[in-house]
């Protein structure tokens, strides 16, 4: 259990709204819609200074149809931004990995731009816990 | 501040013709956040790889836009479908504008 | 099945334990989570197992007189004892003790001879600590022992709490396949360990994927691997069974250290599993668990219990199967003596600080429940008496045999609840805030209604404090009632208060082992009797 973790007073934290208004910053007025992309991500951080993050996006990465960006963000952390990927058809398949700060319990958004300008999102809630109990 | 940043790349030396390659980079710094405070109580200012290009025989196969959320030691993977031999060229753009780069040749058969 | 059978027509016999109508080519043998028990011991069942959700009153959420009646099992009988806690002290004076490897090591090797060629005896984790000897020995007393005992496979949790090096070093000593699919480096994301073995019995290709806990970062001392990685990882035991099913498996088994809740949502979700064999929330279920096509198996914990699965197994799918969770009453089994002069061996260099004799308990003393115990009792009125607290805090571990009324407690009793390898018992100052954020993380770790974010302990136990719990609602709204029991007055958010606790997972943790506070505060009293726990008020179930 729990016990003897050091508390720091909670950062401030980035909103929901923040996070939607960095995504208007790069998506303008369009609406993303659930599907073609997937986020994974741990249920609970092992540690919160490196979260891993993975997007695959369904695509045939033709000229025609392929990912142009990833955009990464979150909605709980001092700053919503976290990253975005430039993608192109030589990378024949859509997926992209890295690792990111959480600095407490929240949700990352994964949003893919697609060639023909429709936006998908995916977003997924990441606990960070204080840990210490086990079977 | 100068940073000892160290790029490292994970490629094979060797692919077949249309194989899907994972390319994974990591480069060495602290991405001070900007959020921090040092021991006196004054702002640590931020200073963090902000950008990283991949180039594959001159031609960008992929790019990142990185921000203070990303962990230390930057860690990217991307994928990129090999039809040539080649050389990958890798950038990473620190805040005080240093670019930190790494090259890496591959055969295609 | 077999066992109630022969139970029902007199005395338990070893004969009558390992009655079974056999199935098919292949036996699965699963053990798990024996917690360094080398010799028998007493283990009460838990009285309260709360399932969450769609986990609610079903399987192994289902305790005491409802878990008699849904399994069909008498009161009083041999199963009652092993399996429940309903009349526990009774039932274990007339039935003894469990568990024993030499014990052990009759059964397997009496099922071996039955089935040649046919067994595979795989270990779920968690075998390799809970003990004086196996804290000394970082694991390797055990490791010897489960190497005699000649298991063929295996995974581990507590096990990580030597660290990594001692990890790979105890994986050679074992001598045997160690499977960890979901376990990664933290420079690569890269397979840390092998994630599967392949296996031929009884002419079946058996895979077995291999799952450590998942949340041994979190649940234990970072530190203490920090260059490992794990997590559930549904895709990748998606894909090691893929890889297993192509490399030509015809039965696929999981060895998972997962926990149960977490076993049947991912058994639910991945096709291709044939076999889960689940430990870590150490559940004894008397029966197979299938969901969808998959057959999950619970085999307790603390060497109390022998799992036998047998399969017919053609064409890549599993057609019949038999099953039966064998109770290992020590009194009724012959020990095997090749492995009872291991277990002598391995024990002898600490016969005599083991054997000493601290006091006596003339109360039950159990640890295992989703709330206080009466071992934990003990240990929280130490804590407090001993680093001179208002509160103390003390892990919701799992482990830890059951002491009867008016037995002596040794030093090896004292560190069966107690030897892990960051005992500190700290002290310091925590805000009534920080305590209550205490009390709902672990209560949400617990109470979760999505088993993916259980990490399958039991609640943390409190001393000098009193509140109430309804498990049905959301983190942060669980936990009320806060009251020091010292005054009788409602715990203030923003006042301070001296806590003791121990088993923190912070590196640099300062303090003495908790295992000679607690020895310490049973010699001076030489007698305990410590009450059933009535300052935690549940509800929400
Ligand atoms: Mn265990
Ligand atoms: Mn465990």
């Amino acid at each position: 259990a729990a016990a003897g973790t050091v508390f720091l007073p909670p950062p401030a934290h980035a909103t929901v709204e923040a996070a939607t208004k960095f995504m208007a910053s790069l998506i303008g007025n369009r609406t993303p819609v659930a599907g073609r992309v997937k986020l994974t991500m741990p249920e609970i951080a092992e540690n919160g200074n490196t979260v891993p993050v993975a997007v695959t996006v369904d695509s045939p990465m033709t000229d025609a149809d392929h990912v142009k960006a990833i955009h990464i963000m979150a909605d709980g952390n001092p700053a919503p931004e976290v990253a975005s990927f430039h993608l192109s058809p030589a990378n024949g398949r859509a997926e992209v990995t890295t690792r990111m700060r959480m600095s407490t319990t929240q949700n990352v958004w994964a949003v893919a731009e697609m060639k023909d300008g429709s936006v998908f999102i995916d977003k997924t809630e990441v606990k960070v816990t204080i840990g210490g109990c086990g079977g | 501040m100068a940073i000892d940043a160290k790029p490292r790349i994970k490629l094979p030396k060797t692919a077949a013709k249309g194989e899907l390659l994972e390319v994974k980079t990591l480069i060495t710094h602290p991405m001070e956040s900007g959020q921090r405070k040092d021991d006196k109580g004054q702002p640590i200012p931020r200073q963090i790889i902000n950008g990283f290009v991949a180039t594959f025989n001159g031609r960008q196969v992929f790019k990142a836009d990185l921000y203070p959320s990303l962990s230390a030691n930057p860690y990217i993977t991307f994928l990129v479908k090999m039809e040539e031999s080649g050389k990958f060229e890798f950038a990473w753009t620190d805040d005080d504008g240093t670019v930190y780069r790494d090259v890496k040749e591959i055969t295609v058969g | 099945g077999s066992l109630s059978q022969a139970i029902a027509e007199g005395a338990i016999t070893q004969d009558g334990l390992l009655r079974f109508d056999p199935v098919g080519t292949v036996t699965l043998l699963h053990v798990t989570d024996i917690h360094a028990q080398l010799v028998p011991i007493f283990f009460r069942e838990p009285s309260v197992n709360l399932g969450i959700g769609e986990a609610a009153g079903v399987a192994p959420h289902v305790t005491g007189d409802a878990f008699l009646k849904k399994f069909g099992i008498r009161q009083g009988s041999a199963e009652a004892y092993a399996f429940s806690s309903v009349g526990y002290a009774g039932l274990a004076a007339e039935y003894g003790r469990v568990g024993g490897l030499d014990r052990m090591a009759t059964l397997v090797k009496a099922i071996r001879a039955e089935r040649p060629g046919k067994t595979l005896l795989l270990e779920g984790g968690d075998s390799l600590q809970g003990s004086y000897g196996a804290l000394k020995t970082r694991g390797g007393d055990m490791a010897a022992a489960l190497k005699a005992l000649g298991v063929e496979g295996c995974t581990f949790h507590w096990e990580f709490t030597y660290g990594t090096e001692r990890v790979k070093e105890l994986i050679e000593e074992l001598g045997c396949p160690f499977v960890a699919g979901n376990v990664l480096d933290t420079e690569w994301d890269e397979q840390a360990f092998k994630p599967y073995e392949m296996y031929e019995r009884g002419g079946v290709k058996i895979a077995v994927v291999g799952q450590a806990f998942p949340y041994t970062p979190v649940a234990n001392p970072r530190y203490m691997n920090p260059t490992l990685s794990f997590g559930i990882r549904e895709d990748l035991v998606r894909k090691h069974v893929e890889a297993a099913r192509a490399e030509g498996a015809g039965l696929v088994v999981l060895l998972s250290h997962n926990g149960f809740d977490v076993d049947r949502k991912l058994a639910s979700r991945v096709a291709g599993i044939d076999v889960v064999l689940s430990g870590h929330t150490h559940d004894a279920v008397p029966a197979v668990v299938p969901v969808g096509r998959t057959l999950i198996v619970a085999s307790g914990s603390h060497g109390k219990f022998l799992s036998r699965l047998d399969l017919d197994v053609r064409g890549g799918e599993v057609k019949d199967y038999r099953f039966q969770l064998i109770p290992v009453f020590s009194d009724a089994i012959a020990p095997d003596p090749d492995m009872a002069g291991v277990v002598e061996g391995l024990r002898a260099p600490f016969k005599s600080e083991i054997s000493r004799v601290v006091g006596r308990t003339d109360g039950l003393l159990y640890r295992r429940g989703n709330f206080n115990g009466t071992w934990d009792d003990l240990i929280c009125r130490a804590l407090i008496e001993e680093r001179d607290a208002e509160i103390s805090l003390s892990p919701g571990f799992r482990w830890g045999a059951t002491l009867l009324p008016g037995q002596d407690i040794t030093m090896d009793d004292i560190y069966n609840q107690t030897a892990i390898t960051y005992p500190a018992a700290y002290r310091m100052q925590m805000s009534g805030a920080q305590i209550k954020d205490i009390l709902e993380d672990v209560a949400d770790n617990l109470f979760n209604p999505d088993p993916y974010y259980q990490q399958g302990g039991d609640m943390v136990r409190v001393g000098g404090l009193g509140y109430a719990i309804d498990v049905s609602k959301p983190m942060g709204q669980r936990i009320g009632a806060l009251t020091l029991l010292r005054t009788g007055q409602a715990i203030d958010a923003s006042a301070s208060y001296a806590v003791a606790g121990w088993a923190s997972v912070n590196e640099g943790t300062e303090g003495p082992p908790v295992y000679d506070l607690v020895r310490r505060f049973i010699e001076r009293r030489q007698v305990v009797n410590i009450p059933e726990n009535e300052t935690v008020k549940v509800s929400g179930f």
